[in-house]
């Protein structure tokens, strides 16, 4: 199958190889957390509420020095085509539950709220590639809402290398053609890479290229990300009436 | 901007599920033209500010007319995306080809991704058809172009679908078909491209002779596809790839995995319609018709031509399969034939391409310039007569056109197809050289700058750095020479011979080291791997790599440092190897020899130096090394290779002969067996399943019927139980003159199949037999410069010794099988060329020097017989009587294998030598052809 079609340079949804899905994000949507958010990049959607910090529940968890935090990755049912139920706690939802928490622990500045516990649950609402960046997105806006300390933005995108190109956030079919996938997480403002995933073999010189590709998809989505707080901001100093 | 597209699909699991799709729609897909008047980006325009015309295309007119679209004559078209996907759905070669011509900068095509498009994105409406929608969305985008363009070229649709050209005009659109369209251009000859459709077929039946009963349904009806899917499943029907006879085109070959035997199709009807390469469905026909081919193949024998002079086959695939119907009449009342005989049903999938040939002569029709019928004969035999049209009769009648097929309706007795192109005039050599390429399928482009840029900086010498190489071993002074044919300028191949202390001879086999210019992966690899082979024709050589590789940098001249991969042998003088070692080396030729000049070193006792003495030394190895190997069962085969004498400045031909063959011939032959017999053991040792090998299968009965006729009928008994037994009974065979061994060897050698490669975990190790050879394994290690398979079995020799990794496609053993197969192919088509290239010298040398030469008998015809003229190394009948005339005055003995004159003691019986004349006649004009008469 041709991902790229060689001739109008167009993936088989329309767009060029170096873009991204239309991408949206909302903050507080679900109202009894303490910070929430949804995000979507194209049809992949997915809600993020942030719960803390608070006093730890299990105390033998308990950080002398700094906060425990703690993250929940889920499946709703009908996110995919096929309705089957989606066992909590399977190995991959486990795998990306660790993957969130790491990266996100990696920009908030736990050091601040010793002895307390942040929550974090994502849900993927609808699936259709790239939903492990959908998540970290959305984790950060959640963050962000909850008024937790962070030292910086946490973004993420995913390159992958497909046709003998490199493409930026593929889509589901895209990523299910079995081509190598690379997953990046950067900080915005420092531009550190905090998460770097890929499954698959790839030469180093491509390899440079779709990582490449990728930042530069993490760096438009921070962009958004601070679009999307700025306007929340004014909202609420509206809202406050200053 | 953005929709969904959403549609059922089945998974694989078979559940039936809803995917949705995302679609962005844009708004800055340019238009293409540099006539645009609005703010289009115009770095990838393609259509001339000063195009008057814009032609958009409508799929069907792609599908249909594509050899139309690729004549320069048509251009400054805008190709839909929408129209793409449908091509691409719907023929993927000529899908290719419309790729093709979008990406040539040359033609300006231009692919707008209408569907991409916000202004031009059409969804489909509810009761709409896809197929509505597309001309609908077709229709959408030309009204888009002619107001985007409006008043700079005008828009014109072309299309010759009926409703969608009616509703364009009400839509205030320009829309033409493709007839008309041309027909405007003032181009008559460009009309014979046009593809004309099915329905004005009929008339066109006007060309076919006016016998009613050439009127009605001919074939039988092609069962529907979900038939023949059933069919298949329910092991009714056979699917598999047919196989016309190359010297019989009335009879084919399916060869069924189902049933696990090839299935014979005798004659045109039995065949319906079925081309050669076509995969079709057959079905069995009752067991108690199987032996009744003849009926059919008589039937249609009005439409058979003679049979034609021809260059005695080498092997059985070149050799016509079809038993000998006179033998085969008297015969098959007494057996019924095993194998399977059907019939097609069906054809699964059609593999048309173009043909090259010619036009059936014929007188010009009255009224000049008008629209001709002719018949086109394809020069591969295989290919039925194709009925063309043609507004350009007398211009086409003496030249070699190509023709493609479109269509072969149940009630038209030939196939009906179209002119593409001119390549020459017929018999002109050129022409003829370009045909027998274009046949055989050869690639004789120039070699691509992407390709020449991976050759190493020119001119090339040996560095320090590979000198350095800790597994380069230096053997610069040893002396080192190589023989081969005079004027040689790819030396593949070089050869030493010392002299042991201890009395043994160290014996080395150096080979051009290619390996180490061409690289995995790169262009010039890919390129060496589509050729497969350099191809040999009498005047031309067509090579694999290009000329600094082949005649510089890897070819081992004399007096030049050249890098080399060696087998190196401790043997002792009754030629027993002891040791074996690999090498990559550094070697420096002292001589470049003929094959001549080193048998007269050899013969001249007055010689004593040292380089000659290496030459006598291996010499007797090769013979004890020879002997071994024919006591072991190997056949001395023998063809029938002729040597062309070519005039520098005409480069015609100027003597023929056959091939002599020295003893300085047989020992470099055998060494190069040695070293790839050592080569094959070593590679399979380490690579059980990627190796590639060499295998000659062992011939069946069945082929060695023919030889065993003739054997018997002059009282010769052959013992060909097995490969010994038969090159004993060969040797046996002596009659009363010098070359009755010979002419049965070469009768034999034209049973066995030719040697093909394979991958080594394709196969099980007892079918890895090389039967010719009688040896256990087999590989080609020894003209990496001309032949792909060579540089393989580099690559992975290299692997095997831990020089270099073996590259990644050694893993993929689908993708070394395909490698496999089309060396297989290549080699085919590279011989074939080569035999039709000393074909087509014959001819004309024979054209101004009439000749008598002695012949010899192969095979009695009802009419005639067979003959085989060794000086000459050609094949083909002499008939006693006018052609049509059977029986009359002679009479055939079965027994014997006698023709006799009735009444007199005239007669004639194989292998008898006889003396015959040869000429060139002309019965047609522009046919030429070599006519055998008896003297
Ligand atoms: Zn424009």
């Amino acid at each position: 199958m041709e991902h790229v079609d060689p001739l109008t340079g167009f993936r088989q949804d329309g767009r060029r190889v170096n873009e991204m899905r239309q991408i949206r994000g909302e903050i507080g949507v679900v109202a009894k957390a303490d910070g929430s958010a949804q995000f979507e990049m194209g049809n992949t959607k997915v809600i993020a509420a942030v719960y803390g910090p608070r006093e730890v529940q299990n105390k033998n968890q308990q950080i002398n020095n700094q906060a425990l935090v703690r993250c929940e990755y889920s499946m709703a049912n009908f996110s995919t085509g096929d309705r089957k139920r989606k066992p909590k706690g399977d190995r991959r939802s486990t795998e990306i539950s660790l993957v969130i928490r790491q990266t996100m622990e990696a920009c908030i500045l736990t050091h601040l709220m010793p002895r307390s516990q942040i929550d974090i649950y994502v849900q993927v609402l609808q699936a259709d590639g790239g939903t492990r960046s959908a998540c970290i997105n959305a984790a950060t806006l959640a963050l962000a809402d909850a008024g937790i300390p962070m030292r910086d933005l946490v973004t993420s995108c995913s390159a992958g290398y497909l046709c003998s190109t490199p493409l930026l956030d593929l889509n589901y079919s895209e990523d299910s053609a079995g081509g190598p996938d690379v997953t990046v997480g950067i900080l915005a403002k420092t531009d550190k890479v905090t998460l770097l995933q890929m499954d698959a073999k790839l030469p180093m010189d491509i390899f440079e290229n779709v990582m490449q590709l990728a930042i530069e998809g993490c760096k438009a989505i921070a962009n958004y990300i601070r679009e999307v707080l700025g306007e929340n901001t004014k909202e609420l100093e509206y809202r406050r009436g200053s | 901007m953005l929709q969904n597209k959403s549609f059922v699909k089945k998974t694989r699991g078979g559940k039936i599920q809803k995917q949705v799709r995302e679609l962005y729609l844009r708004h800055d897909i340019p238009c293409g033209s540099h006539a645009c008047g609005s703010s289009c980006d115009r770095a990838a325009a393609r259509l001339p500010a000063d195009a008057g015309t814009v032609l958009v295309l409508d799929t069907n007119v792609v599908l249909n007319q594509i050899d139309l679209l690729e004549n320069p004559a048509i251009d400054n078209v805008v190709v839909l995306s929408v129209v793409l996907d449908e091509v691409r759905n719907k023929n993927l070669a000529v899908f290719n080809r419309l790729k093709a011509l979008c990406t040539n900068t040359g033609r300006n095509f231009y692919v707008f991704a209408n569907e991409n498009f916000k202004e031009t994105n059409v969804i489909q409406m509810v009761g709409e058809s896809p197929n509505d929608r597309n001309d609908r969305a077709i229709r959408v985008a030309t009204r888009w172009y002619q107001g985007h363009l409006a008043g700079n070229s005008k828009i014109l649709l072309v299309t010759n679908d009926r409703e969608n050209k009616r509703k364009a005009i009400e839509e205030g659109l320009s829309a033409e078909t493709v007839e008309s369209y041309v027909r405007s251009l003032g181009r008559p000859e460009l009309l014979d491209l046009v593809v004309l459709p099915t329905s004005e077929d009929a008339t066109m039946m006007d060309v076919e002779d006016l016998r009613p009963s050439k009127r009605k349904i001919i074939y039988s009806e092609h069962k529907p596809m979900s038939e023949i899917t059933s069919g298949l499943l329910h092991r009714i029907y056979h699917q598999g790839k047919l196989r016309v006879n190359r010297y019989n085109p009335f009879e084919a070959y399916v060869g069924s995995e189902s049933i696990g035997d090839e299935i014979v199709i005798h004659g045109r009807s039995n065949m319906n319609r079925a081309f050669d390469g076509d995969i079709v469905a057959v079905e069995l026909l009752p067991q108690d018709q199987w032996h009744e081919g003849e009926s059919s193949i008589i039937a249609d024998d009005e439409d058979d031509e003679e049979d034609d002079v021809h260059l005695a086959p080498s092997s059985a695939d070149d050799a016509p399969r079809s038993i000998n119907q006179v033998q085969h009449a008297a015969a098959s009342t007494l057996t019924v034939s095993s194998r399977p005989v059907g019939r097609v049903v069906g054809i699964i999938k059609r593999n048309w391409h173009s043909y090259c040939g010619s036009l059936e002569p014929m007188p010009m029709p009255a009224g000049h310039g008008g629209t001709a019928h002719a018949l086109f004969v394809s020069k591969d035999r295989r290919i039925p007569k194709i009925r063309i049209q043609t507004r350009q009769l007398d211009n086409l009648l003496d030249k070699r056109i190509i023709v493609v097929v479109d269509s072969w309706d149940c009630s038209s007795r030939y196939p009906s197809g179209h002119y593409v192109r001119t390549i020459g005039k017929i018999g002109d050599k050129d022409t003829e050289t370009e045909v027998v390429l274009i046949e055989n399928d050869i690639n004789s482009r120039p070699f691509s700058a992407q390709v020449l840029a991976c050759l190493p900086p020119l001119p090339w010498t040996l560095s320090p750095e590979d000198l350095a190489k800790p597994h380069r071993l230096d053997l610069r002074d040893v002396r080192v020479f190589s023989v081969d044919p005079p004027g040689c300028t790819d030396i593949d191949d070089a050869l030493h011979c010392t002299r042991l202390r201890n009395g043994n001879f160290e014996v080395g086999v150096h080979i051009a080291d290619v390996t180490n210019f061409v690289h995995p992966g790169t262009p010039l690899d890919e390129e060496a791997s589509q050729r497969g082979t350099s191809v040999y024709l009498v005047e031309r050589r067509i090579d694999m790599l290009p000329k600094p590789l082949t005649e510089d940098i890897c070819s081992l001249r004399s007096d030049v440092e050249r890098l080399a991969f060696s087998v190196i042998w401790e043997m002792t003088p009754e030629a027993e190897i002891i040791s074996t070692r690999y090498t990559k080396s550094v070697i420096k030729s002292c001589a470049a020899l003929s094959y001549v000049e080193a048998q007269a070193r050899m013969d001249d006792s007055r010689l004593m130096d040292p380089l000659t003495s290496d030459l006598r030394n291996m010499n007797s190895l090769a013979k004890i090394m020879r002997l071994r190997r024919i006591d072991r069962g190997a056949l001395t085969l023998a063809s029938a290779e002729v040597k062309f004498q070519i005039d520098t400045e005409t480069h015609d031909p100027l003597d023929i002969g056959m091939y002599q063959i020295r003893e300085a011939n047989q020992m470099i032959e055998e060494f190069m067996l040695a070293a790839n017999v050592s080569v094959a053991e070593k590679i399979l040792k380490h690579f059980p399943l990627c190796s590639l090998l060499r295998r000659h299968p062992s011939p069946t009965k069945e082929m060695l019927e023919p030889l065993l006729r003739t054997a018997t009928s002059v009282g010769l008994d052959l013992d060909v139980s097995s490969s010994k037994r038969l090159a004993d009974s060969l040797d046996h065979a002596v009659g009363d003159d010098p070359y009755f061994n010979k002419l049965i060897r070469i009768l034999a050698t034209r049973c066995m199949t030719q040697a093909v490669y394979f991958c080594s975990g394709d196969l099980s190790s007892s079918e890895f037999f090389h039967y010719g050879l009688a040896a256990p394994l087999y590989t080609h290690f020894t003209s990496p410069i001309r032949r792909y398979a060579d540089v393989i079995v580099h690559r992975l020799l290299a692997a095997a010794l831990e020089i270099s990794k073996l590259p990644p496609i050694f893993q993929d053993k689908a993708q070394l099988t395909n490698i496999s197969d089309n060396l297989n192919y290549r080699h085919r088509n590279a011989q074939m060329a080569s035999r039709a290239s000393v074909e087509l010298h014959t001819l004309i040398y024979f054209k101004k020097r009439p000749t008598d030469a002695e012949a010899r008998i192969l095979k009695i015809k009802s009419n005639g017989f067979i003959v085989f003229v060794p000086k000459f190394g050609i094949e083909g009948p002499v008939y006693l009587m006018p052609r049509g005339e059977k029986g009359g005055d002679w009479v055939v003995d079965e027994a014997h294998q006698r023709i006799i004159k009735a009444g007199t003691n005239t007669s004639f019986g194989v292998l008898q030598t006889v003396m015959i004349h040869l000429e060139v006649v002309e019965p047609q004009p522009n046919r030429p052809k070599l006519e055998l008469s008896l003297k």
